[in-house]
């Protein structure tokens, strides 16, 4: 079969894009390309399977997006938008070119990472509908982006501790240069004179760089000791502040105990790994921008006299009457009164195949209609609908998870009262105990606060952390959390969503035993239909034909004319003169399914012995009882295998599903679950979470769909694959990649191994504390072998975590 | 030791300049898109006459 050289999804035989394309959109969107130049744009581009079909779709409404202009000065206007169905970089290169040279744009740039596009344009030269309409035709789906309210706090954290760190780098490299001097001089044929000269330059360079390098630390510290507690922040910023306050006062004197160095490197390193711990935690602040998005569509209102206006979903109110256009994802929650089709409500209840929907039937807010426009009575809006009561159930989940502390933390809490109360002692006893000054006093006390400066413990968890996160980079698993890791090491138990997780969420056609030559025929008549839709059981069907060899039966050609799709029911042909039909049950005529259960058995005996699977279609045909082909998710290929590593690592295996019974019992007897869950609702699957929670046990949720988003948040620990959508992936706590289970796995392992290293870790910083503060409390190091003492356990720490890089897995 | 009073200026400046090219970079979004910029080079629109590519 022809693919559409636009979309490459499989060209329909009576497509209305003629030979070459599957509908008139891509036809359009193909001629546009060319004529502007820019068909090298198929050569670049690499088709993502998992992105949707870049297919324009001239039912959508136009969204009014006038409101979401901004003015940027008196010539010109920028408008920020969201673009789904980005496949890879020519994708952005061909919205950035086709933007750029409609007339009045001054500039159209669109973030690959973000998928953010900004179009500025000289006001009165072009219009904002015009412009989008130009990357509609293309077949990307626009929606509005408002930059005031969406993810601009995080980034600006993020740029700010980057402009932190660069400032600590810059003051840290020279501050070490004029130190090296320095030392290097001492003793030689520096006089006393550029040595102070060197100690006031370091002081100048240094100072203003730890006041503003070291807010994050230092505010962090303050707001956790207004509340009566202490973090790590606390033994940093005090270190810091007091090792940066001595050296002014030794500078003053004209003494060399001068260790700005020493605080501006420790600030520099410290910022360093709180970056990179940002960047890698940097994908979850998208979680509120996609939900938005979702909700930012726009709503078809048709008014009394039959005329449409498009309002935000915002403006709704329940009991308009609403337009939803073929294609267009549903704003609202709603009952349907007029039209039929298929929806696509993957997002909520992980169902991937479309289910049909007749008037009377209610529609929820985030579901995709299919196949045919539908006119919608809205009954919920904003708040009230499906969508938001999800989010919400995310919201109080991943709440009772915020009390999660990590490790370092609760250590801290003993340890910095501990090591501020020794400092202090040290102090105070050579105040009163010996005859020296007090700044010697002090000095002893700050190489207290150095030698037990909680640097080894800082280090311990992020470094092990930062090379089990590299670990797992390797292998496609992104760590989100930074408590994902110690979570991990302590669950019992693991649960599974089935559609997406376990399975690969695409039909498949169950081919029988014995695919007889009846058998066969049914299937080529039922190609010669399929092929002229787009439905997913049919497509998977033309699939599995052609799998199957795609001949078509010699012995009587099939010619099936006068095809036609009926939303949301089926197929209809002529085959010689008479009428044939595939699709559900109902339009082939045969009782409901509930029904047909107990009837069958006299006419089908074969298919009757199995449960219902999955999604199932009939063909009826004139001369024979009606053939049902049976569709079933196929689990991903190292499901059973996966399964069997977890029970035999002692992990009680659960799998939860919105799913049918039928079809969930037969994919956990597939792969080996015992304990198993069917017909699930989101609310279900967060309450057996919570109930295990109860109960003692520890999870680890591994989900993919919205309907598993609250239970992700939930669950102790969670995990979400790449085909995941958005939501999900920014509940879960680790992100694996690739069609196979075994990360899950693997995560689990290296979790345990890294919980090892961490406690190693911390066994080693509290030997060295041991044999180091005695020493320093009797006044027998001085700050700056207090310092090299602690690199050297700082370096002994990291080499510790760097085991973890070369450790084999076990799967 | 008087070079010095040249040369750690110099120095310092030099670093100063570095830092506030760096800080400009990042003010003015050249960090934003970091996975963008590494394929955009690959579209330049100077990349030569392509085969024609037409549907048949």
């Amino acid at each position: 079969m022809a693919e559409c050289l636009h979309c490459g999804q499989n060209v329909p035989a009576n497509s209305t894009g003629g030979a070459h394309f599957c509908c008139h959109g891509c036809a359009a969107a193909y001629h546009l390309i060319e004529n502007m130049g820019l068909e090298s744009y198929y050569q670049k581009r690499c088709l993502d399977p998992e992105t949707q079909p870049i297919r324009p779709d001239e039912n959508a409404p136009a969204i009014d997006f006038t409101s979401y202009v901004q003015t940027d000065d008196e010539t010109t206007a920028s408008l920020h938008l969201m673009v789904e169905g980005l496949h890879c970089a020519a994708c952005v290169w061909l919205i950035e070119t086709v933007l750029s040279r409609q007339p009045g744009v001054v500039s159209a740039r669109l973030n690959m990472t973000t998928r953010r596009l900004v179009v500025r344009w000289r006001i009165g030269a072009t219009d904002p509908q015009t412009l989008c309409a130009s990357v509609s035709a293309l077949g990307y789906r626009l929606a509005p982006y408002d930059p005031v309210l969406l993810g601009r706090e995080s980034e600006r954290q993020e740029k700010a501790l980057l402009r932190a760190m660069v400032v600590a780098g810059f003051a840290a490299g020279n501050v070490m240069l004029l130190s090296i001097s320095v030392w290097s001089g001492q003793g030689g044929d520096m006089n006393i004179i550029t040595e102070d000269m060197m100690h006031w330059l370091s002081a100048l360079i240094a100072l203003p760089a730890i006041a503003y390098a070291g807010r994050t630390f230092f505010s962090s510290a303050i707001a956790v000791l207004r509340r009566g507690h202490t973090n790590m922040d606390v033994p940093i910023s005090l270190a810091i502040a007091l090792t940066a306050g001595m050296s002014l006062l030794e500078t003053m004197r004209g003494s060399d105990h001068v260790y700005f160095d020493s605080a501006v490197t420790l600030l520099f390193f410290l910022l360093v790994g709180r970056y990179l711990d940002r960047r890698a935690r940097g994908r979850a602040r998208s979680a509120g921008e996609h939900l938005l998005a979702l909700a930012t569509g726009s709503v078809t209102v048709i008014g009394e006299n039959g005329g449409k206006t498009i309002i935000p979903p915002a403006k709704a109110t329940t009991g308009m009457h609403v337009l939803v256009a073929r294609g267009e994802r549903i704003a609202i929650d709603g009952v349907i009164l007029s039209g039929t089709s298929d929806i696509d409500a993957s997002l909520i209840s992980g169902e991937t195949i479309p289910t049909s929907v007749a008037p009377g039937d209610r529609v929820f807010a985030g579901t995709l209609n299919v196949s045919a426009p539908l006119h919608i009575e809205t009954t919920a809006v904003g708040e009230n609908t499906l969508l938001a009561e999800i989010v919400r159930l995310m919201e109080n989940a991943e709440q009772g998870r915020a009390k999660y502390v990590a490790i370092a933390d609760r250590v801290a809490r003993l340890y910095a009262p501990a090591v501020h109360g020794l400092a202090a002692l040290t102090f105070l006893g050579w105040v009163l105990l010996t005859p020296s000054p007090w700044q010697d006093a002090l000095m002893t006390a700050i190489s207290v606060l150095i030698i037990t400066c909680p640097c080894a413990l800082a280090l311990a968890v992020p470094t092990v952390q930062v090379v089990a996160g590299g670990r797992f980079l390797k292998r496609g698993i992104l760590l989100k959390s930074a408590t994902a890791l110690e979570r991990l090491t302590r669950i019992d138990t693991v649960v599974l969503d089935k559609t997406g997780t376990l399975t690969l969420g695409r039909p498949e056609l169950i081919v029988p035993e014995k695919a007889d030559a009846p058998w066969r025929l049914d299937l080529a008549l039922a190609y010669a239909l399929a092929r002229e839709s787009l439905h997913p059981l049919s497509q998977s069907l033309t699939r599995a034909f052609d799998e199957l060899g795609g001949e078509m039966p010699s012995d009587r050609g099939i010619s099936v004319c006068d095809v036609n799709e009926i939303p949301g029911r089926g197929l209809r042909g002529s085959l010689d003169g008479e009428d044939v039909r595939l699709g559900n049950a109902a339009w082939c005529g045969l009782p409901l399914p509930s029904a047909r259960r107990g009837t069958e058995t006299s006419t089908e005996p074969r298919q009757s012995t199995k449960p219902p699977l999955g999604p199932e279609i009939w063909l009826r045909r004139p001369d024979a009882p009606p053939r049902l082909f049976q569709f079933i998710d196929s689990p991903r290929p190292d499901a059973t295998q996966a399964v069997a590593a977890l029970k035999r690592r002692g992990l009680n295996v659960l799998m939860l599903s919105g799913d049918r019974e039928g079809a969930v019992a037969y994919a956990a007897n597939r792969v080996g679950i015992a304990d198993w869950r069917a017909g699930c609702t989101p609310s279900d699957k967060t309450k057996v979470l919570e109930n295990l929670a109860a109960q003692g046990h520890l999870a680890l949720m591994v989900g993919d769909g919205l309907n598993d988003a609250p239970a992700l948040a939930a669950a102790h620990v969670s995990m979400s694959p790449s085909s995941a959508i958005d939501i999900s992936q920014n509940a879960a706590d680790i992100v694996f990649q690739g069609a196979r289970l075994d990360p899950i796995v693997e995560a689990i392992d290296v979790a345990k191994q890294a919980d090892g290293l961490v406690k190693s870790n911390f066994a080693l910083s509290f030997v060295y504390n041991a044999v180091t503060i005695p020493l320093a409390m009797l006044g027998h190091v001085t700050p700056l072998l207090a310092a090299v003492a602690m690199s050297t356990s700082s370096i002994v720490v990291i080499a510790n975590a760097l085991r973890l890089a070369r450790a084999r897995a076990r799967v | 030791m008087t070079v010095l009073v040249y040369l750690i200026p110099i120095a310092l400046v030099l670093g100063l300049i570095a830092l506030a090219a760096f800080l400009w970079s990042l003010k003015s979004g050249q960090f934003d898109d970091m996975e963008g910029a590494a394929n955009r080079i690959l579209f330049d629109e100077d990349d030569g006459p392509i085969p024609p590519h037409k549907p048949h």
